[in-house]
């Protein structure tokens, strides 16, 4: 590599984290104070009695646990991106790698959230843990809870090293980069890196262990959080397809995900040199394929449903087919299925911008499909005198809309203390010719007609 | 020998309580649902709270009608925990504050609920209720409590327990006296109420009680039998009057 390109990275990387601006003061003010509205509506819950939500009898379970399900989903980002990539050794991950890993803890972090604030008394939240009592009490292993309280956990924890492990030479590249406090931060998160060969070899192995170890951690764990809905004989709860459906939803949402991560980080930062038109467009294919795999899951689930016509299960079916909930079911359906073949798959409407708005639509439309699972469900259950209905209330939209500006502003400060393209990565890989006289414009209206 | 023994000492002692409704009997009054209120310190939610489908009842009576006007005939079918056999409110609770007791009954530990209402979605037949805010009684209706039975807090599932605390004053008796509860001296408040007689209560394990006579009746059905819950309660289906010639 030549020295000039080599500088200028660097250059590029660390200017987010030297250089801030009052923009950056607003938008966490901005993100921050819902954020704060948020815990401020928590706590008048927990104060007053989680009657403020919308949740009644028979829906006992809304908005709280939609996005629960639709946050551990967002999560599926990281692994799918980073671990897949990694292992195939897929050279065009090498930028996007670190923003894919970020979202995993960050949206684990708040999807696993929202079963304490769905809790009527979360102030006892720990008789779900394992710990020794001394009335010998455990909690209940056949518990699908239970289940879900281990693999979030178990998630949470790899998830997070999966995203540390390779910062650790960005953060001695920061700390040799800087002087003062910060150096001496940088240099204990760095954990004395020094880049000897043992050291490399030892990051190289260790990335390789958990690239392989992740995987069938995540795909286990979205397993589980079906199992809440599987395992209850609750009316197009109690199915066998859920296990992979939801896998398969999640992959898909976390996909968008990153999609829309990506672009906004491209456009703030000035990422446009380093995130190519190159990675929207082979993101767009994974979406693509995603979508396809989706659409075929939800017609399995649909047709075995309708062809077995069983009484108890048709109620829920027609509810979201041809009744209250049905503009959601078809809205879903166009976002999720139509919207991004015809944008993506169609190499006339591949663009970045086409590409970002088919991952807006898929993100609405994987939030409506958890929406969907839980909501109608428990609205037509077996008795038809307690059917129901659900609407969210204040209290339950306030803490939704803190969740998304909680993503936003943990993105914010992330970008703003790491830096967000794992630079090391990027600087050993075969990285886009780095060719300074090159104009930005060009390299991208080449990357859109490839 | 031994095993013979349990099974005899089952059989004799050992309770299992289960419940018989005669639909042919039940003219929909809803006394058994008011004495329920009564007697379980079930609060009243007010109506705004009513109207959002968070009401208490842990009897209800669902109505039904069948034929078109004016030629129409109303069903009524009082529903309350089944006390399943095979639970699936059971399983899904993390913190056992739903569990199955010895004598068949689906207990619910108040102070060990946490509140994550999965066994409110897990059980078909929709009789676990939620407590959404702290219960509140008009005054002077706070003074009626029964001494018996806690009042739930906040956060806490809750539902029929068969009257669990005059089963146990039963028992406690009988142990005092040293003799078994006898069949029909021991009644929950919904069969106390009833003036039709459709509720019977009683001891399963007796086959000579008056609630497995008619348990065994060819009338009789068990609510959702398909899912395999195994309820104690057993219905007795309408029969007479296609013959009245109300038709």
């Amino acid at each position: 590599m030549n020295p000039e390109a080599d500088r200028r990275m660097t250059e590029d990387f660390l200017r987010p984290l030297l250089h801030t601006t009052w923009k950056f003061y607003v938008a966490v003010a901005f993100f921050g104070s819902i954020v704060l509205a948020g815990f401020a509506t928590w706590g008048y819950q927990i104060y007053t009695g989680i009657g403020i939500a919308g949740i009644n009898s028979p829906v006992f379970w809304g908005f709280y646990l939609v996005n629960f399900v639709f946050w551990i989903g967002i999560s599926h980002a990281g692994t799918l991106i980073s671990a897949i990539l990694r292992l195939v050794n897929a050279t065009w991950r090498r930028p996007i790698t670190r923003c894919a890993e970020a979202i995993t803890a960050f949206a684990l972090m708040i999807g696993a959230m929202f079963p304490l604030i769905h809790l009527g008394r979360v102030w006892l939240f720990y008789w779900l843990l394992p710990y020794p009592s001394q009335r010998g009490l455990w909690p209940n292993f056949r518990s699908p809870l239970v289940w879900d309280f281990f693999a979030i956990t178990t998630y949470l924890l790899s998830s997070l090293l999966f995203l540390l492990l390779p910062m650790i030479p960005d953060f001695a590249l920061v700390r040799d980069k800087t002087t003062g406090i910060r150096s001496r931060i940088y240099g204990l998160l760095s954990f004395g890196w020094r880049g000897t060969p043992k050291h490399w070899h030892r990051l190289e192995s260790g990335m390789h262990i958990m690239a392989i170890v992740i995987l069938p951690i995540a795909v286990s764990v979205h397993t589980v959080v079906s199992f809440d809905f599987s395992m209850a004989v609750v009316p197009m709860w109690h199915s066998t397809i859920f296990g992979p459906y939801f896998v398969t939803g999640a992959i898909f949402s976390g996909i968008a995900a990153l999609i829309i991560a990506m672009a906004l980080l491209r456009r703030l930062l000035h990422l446009e040199y380093y995130l190519r038109p190159i990675h929207f467009q082979n993101m767009g294919k994974l979406l693509v394929t995603m979508s396809l795999l989706w659409g075929y899951f939800v017609f399995n689930e649909r047709l075995t449903v309708w062809y077995g016509n069983e009484s108890h299960e048709t109620g829920v079916f027609w509810a979201t087919q041809a009744g209250d909930y049905a503009p959601f079911f078809w809205t879903m359906v166009i976002v999720n299925f139509v919207v991004p073949i015809v944008l993506v798959g169609i190499r006339r409407f591949r663009t970045i911008t086409g590409t970002v708005i088919a991952s807006c639509g898929v993100v609405v439309g994987m939030w409506l499909e958890r929406f969907l699972i839980i909501i109608p469900s428990l609205s037509y259950k077996q008795l038809s005198y307690m059917w129901g209905s659900y609407a969210p209330t204040w209290a339950e939209l306030t803490i939704m809309a803190a969740t998304f500006a909680g993503i936003a502003l943990l993105f914010l400060l992330f970008s703003k203390f790491v830096p967000i393209i794992s630079i090391w990565e990027l600087k050993v890989g075969d990285q886009p010719k780095i060719e300074t006289d090159q104009p930005l414009a060009d390299a991208e209206a080449e990357g859109e007609l490839a | 020998m031994q095993e013979e023994q349990v099974q005899q000492s089952e059989q004799n002692e050992g309770y299992r309580w289960g419940m018989a409704v005669d639909l042919d009997r039940c003219t929909g009054c809803e006394a058994c649902v008011t004495a329920c209120h009564a007697e379980n310190n079930i609060p009243t939610v007010g109506a705004e709270q009513a109207s959002g489908g968070r009401t208490l009842h842990w009897m209800r009576i669902e109505r039904y009608f069948e034929g078109e006007f004016p030629d129409v005939q109303a069903k009524f079918r009082p529903v309350f925990c089944q006390q399943c056999d095979n639970a699936p409110c059971e399983p899904v609770c993390p913190t056992y504050a739903s569990h199955h007791t010895e004598e068949g009954l689906n207990a619910q530990v108040y102070n060990r609920c946490i509140g994550t209402r999965y066994c409110a979605n897990a059980c078909p037949y929709n009789v676990r209720f939620f407590n959404f805010y702290n219960p509140e009684w008009e005054k002077p209706l706070h003074l009626q409590l029964n001494p018996d039975v806690s009042v739930r807090e906040v956060g806490v599932m809750e539902k029929c327990t068969f009257c669990i605390q005059r089963i146990n004053t039963a028992k406690i008796d009988a142990k005092a006296n040293d003799e078994t509860i006898q069949d029909g001296s021991l009644q929950t408040a919904c069969v106390q109420s009833c003036t039709a007689n459709a509720l019977v209560f009683g001891n399963l394990n007796d086959p000579e009680s008056e609630v497995s006579r008619l348990a065994r009746s060819p009338r009789g059905s068990k609510l959702l039998d398909d899912l395999g819950t195994e309820p104690s309660v057993t219905y007795l289906n309408r029969e007479t009057w296609h013959e009245s010639g109300s038709r």
